[in-house]
Formats: structure tokens, sequence, C-alpha cells
């Protein structure tokens, strides 16, 4: 089973509080919550400084992926454990951006930020610092990770999964509605692609639903199981939460996520888009 | 087209004309709730979006015109449902008693 070696519970995490060897990583969107309050123990990466370079639009190279997690005392052979708001959606970015360069033991606390302080868990603000380590990332893995010419390539013949909300998807949207919507790239979606909101792999309390509900929802959906999957959203850090699901719950092969996602697809010159609430022809 | 209603959240560079904002506070005996999440739902009852309140209480979320609803989760409460009406250049303000 899949679930177990990827996924944890918060009384898991409150077992193992003081387990060496389990390092808890808070990563939210709003990169000033962990400051407020966190779990006991746990350190913080930031999503915008620490995992993206700071000039071109892309990941911290291996070696700064290296020199990051041996600077904030993460060893290779550690139980890293991610969790953060939003639903765990760029704690999930995380765990897939920890699976790209290699890590071997990694999950997610189900239901992350939310579920911790609606079951009324402690919270504390107090400093944490673990000792440096040498940590040695692998190469990226991209066999996860979906670029833009290969995207272009999967419209009619792979599953492509748009996992933002439905008037997103539509083009009646451009960005998650707690953010401002003047943006510059297109509106709409990529041909053929189905339309399943992140937020459908979720209960109310950010928990992940059974494999059968989420079996279910996706086959409803169309995705083709027999085929070869990517996911996208706007940015890369939805559709995390859905290549979490898709490959690490149910366990299917040849799961990427398109970290790209709309922000590029929609500004590229020359590439179809369909907008409406149906997926459209290749 | 005008700014917050008076005891609201502060609009200050946010371009009202341009946005359809839902904003609003939660509260339980009048008093502002802090870290209580706030989710939109579209007019399918899909899920949009979701913040957690601030230290005074307060949410805003940037929709689009129509019907939305606004489900409020908080420690030791039900959840609250409220439906609420948004258009561009308009601040839609929502007070949420929770129980």
């Amino acid at each position: 089973m899949t679930r177990e070696n990827s996924l944890v519970s918060a009384q898991w995490v409150e077992e193992h509080l003081d387990d060496p060897k389990v390092v808890l990583i808070e990563v939210d969107e709003d990169t000033t919550a962990y400051d407020k309050g966190h779990i006991k123990g746990a350190i913080k990466l930031d999503w915008t400084t620490d995992l993206q370079d700071q000039v071109r639009r892309d990941f911290v190279n291996k070696d700064q992926f290296s020199a990051l997690l041996s600077e904030r005392g993460v060893a290779n052979d550690d139980t890293v454990v991610l969790y953060g708001g939003n639903n765990n959606w760029f704690a999930a970015y995380a765990f897939w951006y920890f699976k790209l360069y290699g890590h071997q033991d990694v999950k997610l606390l189900d239901g992350g930020r939310k579920k911790w302080e609606l079951d009324s868990r402690e919270l504390t603000d107090e400093a944490v610092t673990r000792e440096a380590t040498t940590y040695t990332a692998q190469e990226q893995d991209h066999s996860i990770r979906a670029f833009r010419d290969e995207v272009v390539e999967a419209i009619g013949t792979q599953n492509l999964v748009d996992v933002r909300s439905p008037d997103e998807f539509a083009g009646r949207l451009l960005a998650p509605a707690h953010l401002p919507q003047e943006q510059a790239q297109r509106a709409g979606h990529i041909p053929t692609a189905a339309n399943v909101p992140w937020s459908k792999a979720a209960n109310d309390d950010g928990t992940f639903r059974s494999d059968e509900e989420l079996k279910e929802i996706y086959t409803e959906a169309g995705v083709d199981w027999s085929k070869d999957t990517i996911a996208y959203c706007r940015i890369g850090e939805r559709s995390s939460h859905t290549w979490f699901v898709l490959k690490e719950l149910l366990g299917q092969e040849n799961v990427k996520n398109y970290d790209g996602s709309w922000t590029e697809y929609g500004s590229l010159v020359g590439v179809p888009v369909v907008t409406g609430d149906e997926p459209g022809e290749a | 087209m005008c700014g917050a209603t008076e005891g609201g959240l502060s609009l200050a560079g946010v371009d009202v004309a341009k946005e359809a904002v839902i904003q609003g506070q939660v509260t339980r005996d009048g008093e502002p709730v802090h870290g209580a999440y706030v989710r939109l739902l579209d007019r399918t009852g899909e899920f949009t979006a979701e913040v957690p309140t601030s230290a005074t209480g307060h949410f805003r979320f940037f929709a689009g015109d129509g019907e939305w609803t606004l489900r409020t989760l908080a420690p030791k409460a039900e959840p609250v449902d409220k439906k609420v009406h948004a258009a561009v250049g308009n601040v839609a303000e929502v007070t949420i008693p929770i129980g």
C-alpha cells in the first residue's frame, strides 16, 4: 500500500515529535504563517526564496538544494514530514520537489496545518535550530516533471488533468479567488484536459478522501488509467496535490506535474486554448 | 466604486474597480475569531478558494460576478454557510457569527 508510505496522521506526528530522525517541515503559501506558530520542532522552508531561483523562473539547482538542506539540518536518511496551510498545497509541492531531487523517505501530514488547528493541537512560536548536515541531492527525476513541449504533445494522447477551480478552467477567473485576478496570460485550459479540481480529493478538513472515493472521482472525470498523466494548475502547487493523489495514494505509474502550468501555457504564442466548461477537441 | 465600509478590512493597494471583492469578519459572541477557515464555494457548490482569518478575524476573496457561498470552519464549531453576491467594482462585506 502506497498510502501508508506517503501519508501520516496528526496522531503519528504527535507520537514522533521527539524523534531525531523525523524532520517536520512547514511550507506555506503565506510564508509568514510559520513564524506565528508551528508544530513543535518543525523547521520552515520558504517556497518563494528557498525553493525558487531568484532570477530565472526555475527551481534552485541540485547543488543549491543540497546546500539548503545541509544548512537547515536535514540528512539524506531522515524521514521528512511536510505540512502546511491551504490544505497542504505547498507542502504537496515540496513533497514533489523532495521526490524530484531524490529524497528517499518523505511523507505528508494528512490535513496539514488546518486539520492540526481544527483539532486544537498545540502550535508554538519557539525558534528551532538543527545541527547542520552534509546533504547530497540527486539529479532531478524528470519522470515526474513535465515541460511545455511534452504538454503540447500530450493533447489528445495522454490524460491532462486541470486541477484548478471550474471558473479558472472555463476562463471566467485567472487565479484562485483569494488572489487578485489581473494577469497577463490568456484565460482557459489546454484542449482535452479533464477538469478535476484538486479540492475534490480532499475533505473539508483538508484530509484526503479514501482510495475508493478518489479512484471513482478521477474515473468519472474521464481519466484513462491505462494512459500516462500530466497534472497542471496555475503555478504547479495545486497540481502537486493531485500528483500526490494519483502517484502516491493511488499508485499510478507515469504521472507528471507540469510546474509551468497555466501561467506558462497561457502565455505561449500559438498553442491551442479552449474556453468554457467542456474539455474541447485535440 | 468606493472602499470598504467603516470598520471593514483596509482596501489599500487593491484596485477595486477591477475586482469583485468579498470580505468580512468571523465573530463568536461578538468577538473576532482568529484562525478560522473561510472557504469560497461557487454557484455549483464547488470549492474555489480558502483563507484562514487574520488576527482580527478578517478574510478577503477576489471573486467574479455572481452568487457565492462562504463556508466557515473553526475549532469547536459547526460549519456555517452564508450566501453572498459579488460584482466587479463592488466590495461585498459579510459578518459571519459562529457558534
